[in-house]
């Protein structure tokens, strides 16, 4: 089993290797970068000494972007793996500072929808499978291709338009009240929490569709199988039959795609974060990108694709947890 | 000890009987789901199975075999008619009641590959329900079902092992050690060996023989293997289309075969021996389909001794040598062929109304 994890990590640390080069080429080679504009706009200024030319080669001096796409690559390697990651051109503090400033917000929004994503849309899964061709069934798969449609701007303005200008229950945008600075700690908690409500129902609601179908339809799979059968006929309760044999081998392929979930929760929602105006890290990385800040686009690239090879090797070891049929020897 | 009584009157310990078994699955259409038609996967059935005793239930594919096996044991709802399991009948009972029974009347599948839960370990793929219905005290756990394991031919280290380690033929054994385990006096057998390797399919069928013997166990053993059913059953019934049109003791049905279906059907055996002429009766077309079955006598579409009353009148049941029943109008007793032809000149004559009308 170590010896398994041992290797799977190894091949996740070539992986990413290579991803993070394929995105160090495209950042490096992104048309009008960072230092390009820079320099234009330094090379435009009243009373500017240099030329658009000059400016370019200093600042890129400067930035170390002078070296060519490999070397500058294992430059960024080397100190990486130092855990030197660099400063943001953007916001000019290091990247992990700026990382660290947003990251949470996300997190939390991420984690509360994750968890009733779960909480919700598995039971109604079941329930749906459970219940084929009924009212129920009928309902949650009108809600769910509902929910799967829905682009998340137009769910968040009707949120917005119903419960914010119409009814007054929530600010329109942002992460805090009028009076933050005045309150308590616990306050000041509780009013994060209240801002925090309208992007999590916009996010759960979006996110419930997909796992219910899916859910659904691996419940089906399995309550139409000879084993299901087998223990009705064995005399086995119902509620055993459903919660022991049919949901347990409903969860392989269910862990797969919650195992796959670990990266979303730490990438942000970026539409969602932009309405709301909450300053998470979905909405800081798309400001990067756009100005090509390639320090703080690599971390956070590197970041999320580390995520999502330790979020693929999670789920195949759950998989072994659940299915004996993949458990390794 | 009423029940006593009526044993010993009728003379014989009856198991199961099945009277007039009907199981219809609604065809539904459109968005409202109106039902338009019914597959009549079970279109009348009735035997019955003395203690100890096998019944083979032989036919085609598709001529609802497995239904009315799992009808009986009410995997399936039954859409009319009586079964009688033990002088009860079973199709009164409430949800709770009839798990209550279910250790008394267990199935072995067809696929082994799939009546097993791939998430259990063997120990309690045949244990759980041991533990449900207590069917031994919980010291006696263990040893009971290393016992059973050990009638079956499964070594007491498999328990902690899962399906996927198996192969076909010990899946079978572990699926009939799970059955065997509730001390059942009824098992359905739903072609169990059909899925299993020839050299298998004798291990597990003289198994199932061995368990009977020593546990005085009753079978209803579905299969379209007829050398197997010649094997291992006291008496066959033959389907076709849903209805049974052929009941007697293995010896008889065999030695003389009186439908023209099963006649068909038993030339089909293959004989191990290149020097023998096989007379096969090939069948005309293929088998109607059981949502749109033909009026009169259903088999009167591919019969070779099709008669013009085959087309209107059903059939009727009826024992025509002692302990060999039948449903064909070959074997008509005189009284039955007038009921038949008054059956057929009524139908004719509304034939004939309404094709005036039409004029």
């Amino acid at each position: 089993m170590l010896k398994y994890i041992t290797k799977r990590l190894i091949y996740s640390a070539i992986i990413l290797v290579f991803v993070m080069f394929l995105i160090y080429v495209l950042m490096y080679n992104m048309p009008s970068g960072y230092i390009e504009t820079k320099a234009r706009e330094l090379a435009s200024r009243p009373g500017a000494t240099k030329s658009y030319t000059e400016w370019l080669s200093d600042l890129n001096a400067q930035y170390g972007m002078d070296k060519g796409v490999v070397e500058g690559y294992f430059v960024w390697v080397g100190n990486a793996v130092r855990g030197n990651w660099g400063d943001s051109w953007v916001w000019t503090i290091p990247v992990t500072e700026e990382f660290h400033n947003t990251v949470w917000f996300s997190f939390i929004l991420g984690l509360i929808s994750f968890i009733f994503e779960i909480i919700i849309a598995i039971p109604l899964g079941i329930v749906a499978a459970r219940k084929q061709y009924s009212f129920a069934d009928y309902f949650t798969t009108v809600f769910a291709m509902v929910s799967i449609s829905l682009p998340t701007f137009f769910l968040a303005t009707v949120l917005k338009y119903v419960f914010s200008v119409k009814l007054g229950w929530f600010d329109i945008s942002g992460m805090q009240g009028r009076y933050y600075g005045t309150l308590s700690p616990f306050g000041k908690f509780l009013d994060v929490a209240h801002h925090f409500v309208l992007p999590s129902i916009t996010l759960i609601v979006l996110s419930i569709g997909g796992l219910m179908r899916y859910t659904r339809t691996n419940m089906l799979e399995v309550l139409n199988s000879d084993y299901i059968r087998t223990a009705r006929a064995k005399g086995v309760p119902e509620k055993t039959v459903i919660n022991h044999h049919a949901f347990r081998n409903t969860m392989i392929p269910l862990i797969t795609t919650l195992g796959g979930s670990l990266p979303g929760l730490f990438s942000g929602a970026l539409i969602t974060e932009t309405l709301f105006a909450i300053r998470g890290i979905g909405f800081a990385s798309y400001n990067s990108m756009v100005q090509a800040d390639i320090p703080f686009t690599m971390f956070y690239l590197a970041f999320i694709s580390i995520l999502t090879l330790l979020g693929n090797l999670i789920s195949d070891l759950l998989y072994g947890v659940v299915d004996p049929r993949v458990r390794l020897s | 000890m009423a029940e006593n009584e009526k044993k010993t009157a009728v003379g014989e310990d009856i198991v199961l009987e099945v009277r007039n078994l009907v199981k219809w699955f609604p065809i539904k259409a459109g968005f409202i789901k109106r039902t338009v038609g019914n597959v009549r996967a079970v279109d009348g059935v009735s035997f019955k199975i003395r203690r100890g005793e096998t019944m083979g239930l032989v036919g085609e594919s598709g001529c609802g075999k497995s239904t009315c096996g799992r009808t009986i044991l009410r995997l399936l709802e039954k859409t009319s008619g009586d079964i009688i399991f033990n002088g009860q009948d079973i199709s009164l009972l409430s949800k709770e009641e009839l798990r209550k029974i279910r250790p008394q009347m267990q199935i072995v599948f067809q696929d082994p590959y799939s009546s097993l839960s791939p998430r259990l370990p063997i120990g309690e793929i045949i244990g759980e329900a041991v533990r449900e219905h207590e069917i031994v005290p919980k010291e006696e756990y263990e040893d009971y079902i290393t016992r059973v394991m050990a009638v079956c031919g499964l070594p007491e280290y498999y328990k902690e092992r899962y399906p996927h380690e198996f192969s076909g033929g010990q899946r079978q054994r572990i699926c009939i050690a799970r059955a065997l385990a509730l001390s059942p006096e009824f098992i359905v057998c739903d072609e169990p060996v059909s899925a299993l390797d020839v050299s298998i399919q004798a291990q597990i069928i003289n198994l199932l023989k061995q368990l009977q013997d020593e546990f005085n166990l009753t079978y209803l053993f579905i299969s379209h293997d007829l050398s197997v059913v010649e094997h291992i059953s006291d008496s066959v019934g033959v389907m076709y289309l849903g209805t049974m049109v052929e009941y007697a003791p293995t010896e008889k049905i065999f030695a003389n075969p009186l439908n023209p279906y099963t006649k068909a059907l038993f030339s089909a055996i293959p004989v191990p021996d290149p020097d023998v002429q096989i007379n096969r009766i090939i069948l005309e077309g293929s088998i109607p389909s059981p949502a749109n079955p033909p009026a009169g006598c259903k088999f009167h579409t591919r019969c070779a001794h099709c008669m013009e009353v085959c087309k209107y009148a059903v059939p009727e049941w009826h024992e025509v040598e002692p302990e060999h029943f039948c449903a064909c109008h070959l074997y008509n007793t005189p009284a039955m062929q007038d009921a038949a032809y008054k059956v057929m000149h009524e139908a004719k004559e509304k034939e004939a109304v309404s094709q005036k009308g039409k004029k």
